[in-house]
């Protein structure tokens, strides 16, 4: 099921002004539900502007973008005539009907910010509370929750990002970068967001702590099923931990589909100067080598179970000769 | 032959934290050299000292103790005069993580001519550097422009051709590519090796990449500020097993290698860091078995 539909979505940036540039030209794009979803794009491509359409930090300049089938931008006189023949609203009196459902398109664009929850690239430097456990809860406390909930939340979003119950005192500005980010994170995933997306989460992080991040925010999404975005350069984690990827090149989407569709594109990828993983080459190299290794390899492990295999067919075929 | 360029014994650096109260310690006792035009890449997990080792060589930061020379001038005395430091800082040149960061000035060649400019380089010689300095990394037809309309990869070479116009001896990249896309990335390694092969200048590359660590002569792993390893990168990378223990990986070339040799694969050749060289091992050992297509090959 769709979880986010962008139709034929444009964003002009100084639209009228000398400096004006189209950052999202005729985008549409469908992310399923409860899967973790890659964009891919090189610096410029347009990634960032269409994650902030998502949660409404900014608005398509035609086009629209729909989450769960509903249009975010909808103005009460969009749907008025439709919502006014559905309940709960056929069996109010009119003025009645038309006041409340003013008010449910006011709360639907206030959820909005809490349903999509944002994680801009170096998060770190936006945390901003004397402890780890108040900057994790300043997003629920805005959602108006009990005390109560709020801990409840806090505490399980630390779990899930990997963070020591007993950081909850400490200052966040204590905290080395990788912890940093964990708590930057957290803060968000505290909210619950139905959908979380995350603009290179393991920016700036070594190996280890890339790994772990990624696997953190993977057991995220098998845990809570929600559906998870992410942006990164990286072709390799991206195949690693991607269900579905879009890729994005001069302000367009060029392709979409499961990552195993997209990486059987090598050769369109690499004229959007997007590398793909150094194990997919590799691959490609043995296979025009004359080795018969199948063409959608993409992890070290995939490629490790195919050469084992190919390696045990010769071995076999030679001794039956 | 060959020359030092940088010279460290037992090489220390503590932090002050605490107000002077606590001394942690980042550096402790790193002996290396690095020759004069070498190529080498540092890797190490975050907070292993790397950073705090590439801040020594040109005197942001004073060792604690130890002994450091750089290009031949002695840092671990902590006497250094003014003109001393800044003939360092002008010979020994940073390129740091975030492209936002280093670009001072409103119009490209004024950002390049910033460093010359403050050493009292003259005119007509101070155009030239900074014309030289553009053609050299490929922003010449950027020169008039606003840095901030620039991508990430454009302002880290904008950055480099500032160090250029100083006439560098040494360059050193501390992340400097983290933020960059793959063509950004590329841009810059390519302008790096450029210089490197051509000009002969000295690079210390400080990354997270190990697919950039695989293309410098040597390789150079520190861990908890100390050395743990060094070589080239096919005998760095060999030892896949300390580098994951210590928070690092391979490329996934050499990683595939690795792992094929744990299914008793018999694999021969030790080019490990090179796709290429990984190719040609594969080949060999498959190449034995499959007969048949040998014959119609």
């Amino acid at each position: 099921m769709d979880k986010i539909l962008l139709r034929d979505v444009c964003f002009i940036y100084g639209k009228g002004t000398p400096f004006e540039k189209c950052a999202l030209d005729h985008v549409n794009l469908s992310i399923k539900s409860g899967r973790i979803t890659g964009i891919i794009g090189h610096t410029g491509s347009g990634k960032s502007t269409m994650m902030m359409l998502l949660n409404g930090l900014a608005k398509p300049t035609s086009g629209s973008v729909l989450i769960d089938g509903y249009d975010i931008q909808s103005r009460p006189q969009d749907v008025m005539q439709e919502w006014l023949l559905k309940e709960p609203y056929a069996g109010m009196r009119r003025s009645a009907a038309k006041r409340a459902i003013k008010q449910e398109i006011e709360r639907r664009r206030r959820q909005l910010c809490f349903r999509v929850g944002l994680v801009m690239q170096y998060p770190e430097y936006q945390l901003f509370e004397e402890t780890v456990y108040k900057d994790i809860a300043y997003g629920p406390s805005n959602m108006g929750l009990s005390k109560e909930e709020i801990r409840d939340r806090v505490l399980s979003a630390m779990r899930q990002s990997g963070l020591s119950e007993k950081l909850c005192e400490v200052s966040p500005f204590d905290l080395s970068g990788g912890q940093k980010r964990r708590v930057a994170i957290a803060g968000v995933i505290a909210m619950r967001p139905e959908v979380l997306v995350l603009d290179e989460p393991a920016a700036g992080l070594d190996p280890q702590g890339r790994e772990q991040i990624f696997g953190e925010i993977r057991d995220y999404q098998r845990e809570t099923g929600s559906t998870v975005i992410l942006v990164s350069h990286s072709m390799e984690d991206m195949a690693q931990y991607c269900d579905d990827l879009a890729v994005m090149a001069h302000s367009k989407m060029i392709l979409q589909g499961t990552r195993e569709e997209v990486f059987a594109q090598t050769d369109l990828l690499e004229t959007v100067d997007l590398d793909i993983p150094q194990i997919t080459k590799l691959i490609q190299k043995l296979r025009q080598r004359g080795l018969n290794l199948p063409a959608n390899i993409y992890t070290v492990d995939g490629a490790v179970a195919a050469l084992r295999q190919l390696y045990a067919q010769t071995e076999t075929g030679g001794r039956e000769e | 032959m060959s020359e030092h360029f940088i010279e460290s014994e037992n090489l220390c650096y503590s932090y002050r934290v605490g107000n002077g109260k606590e001394d942690v310690p980042a550096l402790k006792g790193i002996t290396l050299t690095v020759e004069k035009g070498e190529y080498v890449a540092i890797l190490g997990h975050n907070g292993s000292g790397k950073s705090t080792f590439a801040k020594l060589l040109n005197q942001i930061l004073e060792p604690t103790s130890g002994k450091l020379i750089v290009g031949g001038t002695d840092l671990s005395g902590g006497e250094l005069s003014d003109e001393e430091i800044l003939s360092l800082r002008r010979r020994v040149g940073m390129v740091f993580q975030n492209p936002d960061n280093q670009l001072v000035a409103t119009i490209v060649e004024d950002d390049v001519a910033f460093g010359p400019e403050n050493l009292g380089v003259p005119q007509p010689e101070l155009r030239k550097r900074v014309d030289d300095a553009l053609l050299t990394v490929g922003m010449q037809d950027y020169a008039a422009q606003e840095p901030h309309r620039l991508s990430g990869g454009q302002k880290q070479r904008v950055a480099i051709a500032g160090i250029l116009a100083m006439r560098p001896e040494c360059i050193v990249l501390d992340e400097a590519t983290a933020m960059l896309d793959p063509a950004g990335r590329r841009e810059v390694l390519d302008t790096v090796r450029m210089l490197n092969r051509q000009d002969g200048i000295t690079v210390l590359n400080i990354t997270h990449y190990m697919n950039e660590a695989a293309l410098a002569d040597r390789v150079i792993v520190i861990h908890d500020g100390k050395l743990l390893l060094q070589g080239t990168p096919d005998e760095v990378f060999a030892r896949r097993d300390l580098l994951r223990q210590v928070g690092l990986e391979v490329p996934q070339c050499s990683e595939l290698i690795h792992r094929l040799r744990a299914e008793r694969i018999p694999l021969e050749g030790d080019r490990i860091s090179d796709p290429d060289g990984c190719a040609d091992m594969i080949c060999r050992a498959f190449g034995m078995k499959d007969r048949e297509e040998k014959s119609h090959g």
